[in-house]
């Protein structure tokens, strides 16, 4: 059923097989799985400092007089809430309240914004984008290929950049434009880790000397594996796994990221969803046994893991999982059948994992 | 981890396992490229002694951060003995996974059988392919 096509590479490769990466396909990318390994990269991060090339994922610039208009319609957040050089989760929706992405939105100028988009969604997003642009007074680009992007997480991650950046780094939640390593840089204080940090938007051809520049300063290359480890512990979605078009954003716990009164495509399924709850509920759990739940494992009574994996900080089996209402809340004791081994779990509040 | 490597006194199994046969007893591990390809095993449960097990079939599984992988015994046999430390330090089959890093020691059913297994050669060829 599936065609293959060639896998696409980063500006990074080179870098990345030099440092002895393991590189495995991820959404039609050739990406960087783990280097030294998963859990000493991970620890990296939460000590130190890790530097994660993510050039897959996509952009999409909206400019113009009714690029403020167009988002409003289109993100689930009150997009007029964005201020100049700030930054906003929101999620796509569908007319039906089905999330077809969960992305970050930059206000870079007056009426130009940057929206980051997951690379296994950015072509169906641009479509999407482009097919509800009618009668808004905009330009649409697709910017994926003009950024390579890279993110510096961990405590000493923004100390790092700043030391080779040509002004103070931007807030948390906010983006600028620097200098950073000698090329220019859109600098974002946002990431997926849960620790500090920066993400950097820079031209694909500058980003392996930056990457060198900050490796050689102590931010340890981390790779998709460790990424995944990290935003599963601080219980940040991933979509495909915790968010599909089959799933709204309020039983996917992001019903705080939805302002239905700004009248966004989806909002009248969210605002009934909101009222009236669907019957499952994504919550975080810890294995309170041995064992490791995975993505796909049935929850026995109903519901079923997203998110699933073995946890470096906390050293046992933790995940997301779609759990019916009643069974949902904090505390509640549940199984998962694990490939036929039944696994005890508890539904535990979110982050699974936060600083000491 | 280490350099790849492949005692010659083992017997291997295609699925990446190895036996070594000492008379009666034989013991059960996975090999080198085996847990590379895995990457840091941390988790991993043995059978109970007395467990059944049948050449070809898998009888356990170890589990990387990221992965889960069947294991397959080489040959049929009974557990009479488990690994003990892999419960509290799975990480001894990445370093160490012909020693320490055993998982089972199981009575031998049918001798025979090993005649079936690919030497060091045979199986390092199959890793080329």
């Amino acid at each position: 059923m599936s065609v293959t096509a060639p896998l696409r590479r980063t500006s990074l490769y080179d870098a990345h097989v030099a440092l002895g990466a393991r590189m495995v396909p991820f959404a039609g990318w050739e990406m960087p799985v783990q280097y030294e390994g998963v859990i000493a990269e991970h620890r990296a991060v939460r000590s130190i400092a890790g530097i994660f090339d993510v050039s897959h994922m996509g952009q999409i610039e909206t400019s113009g007089p009714d690029a403020l208009a167009l988002l409003q319609r289109l993100l689930s957040n009150d997009v007029a809430r964005l201020g100049l050089g700030g930054a906003q989760y929101s999620v796509l929706c569908r007319e039906d309240g089905g999330v077809l992405d969960d992305l970050f939105t930059y206000q870079l100028a007056p009426g130009q914004y940057l929206t980051v988009t997951n690379a296994a969604n950015h072509e169906r997003d641009l479509d999407w984008f482009r097919s509800q642009a009618d009668g808004f007074d905009v330009e649409l680009y697709d910017r994926a290929g003009d950024y390579a992007m890279l993110a510096v997480q961990g405590p000493l991650a923004r100390e790092i950049v700043q030391a080779d950046a040509n002004s103070p780094l931007p807030e948390r939640m906010t983006v600028a434009s620097r200098i950073i390593g000698g090329n220019p840089a859109l600098v974002a204080g946002t990431g997926y880790t849960g620790e500090d940090g920066v993400e950097l938007l820079l031209d694909p051809d500058a980003a392996p000397v930056v990457w060198e520049a900050l490796t050689r300063r102590g931010a340890r290359p981390a790779g998709l594996a460790a990424r995944d480890t990290l935003r599963t512990e601080v219980c940040y979605h991933l979509y495909g796994n915790d968010l599909s078009t089959e799933r709204g954003p309020i039983e996917a716990g992001l019903g705080w990221c939805c302002k239905e009164d700004t009248g966004f495509i989806g909002a009248d399924a969210v605002r009934a969803a909101r009222e009236n709850p669907p019957p499952e509920k994504l919550v975080p759990f810890v294995l309170t046994a041995e064992g490791i739940a995975r993505p796909g494992d049935a929850v026995v009574g109903g519901g079923v893991v997203t998110s699933g994996t073995f946890s470096p900080s906390l050293e046992v089996g933790i995940g997301m999982a779609y759990l019916p209402l009643e069974h949902a809340g904090e505390g509640s004791e549940f199984e998962i059948d694990v490939r036929g081994r039944t696994r005890r779990a508890r539904v535990v509040k979110r982050p699974l994992y936060a600083h000491a | 981890m280490a350099e790849a490597s492949y005692p010659p006194e083992l017997l291997y199994h295609p699925e990446h396992d190895w036996a070594r046969v000492e008379g009666e007893v034989a013991t059960f591990g996975i090999t080198w490229h085996a847990q590379d390809a895995l990457g840091e095993i941390v988790f991993v449960e043995t059978p109970a002694v007395g467990t059944q097990l049948s050449a070809n079939e898998a009888y356990t599984e170890v589990e990387s951060v990221k992965a889960v992988s069947d294991v397959f015994a080489p040959l049929t046999g009974e557990v009479i003995e488990t690994n003990a430390q892999l419960a509290a330090k799975p990480e001894l089959i990445n370093e160490d996974p012909y020693g320490e890093g055993w998982l089972v020691k199981v009575r031998i059913a049918d001798a025979s059988e090993a005649g079936g297994l690919l030497n060091r050669d045979a199986y390092v060829a199959t890793l080329d392919e």
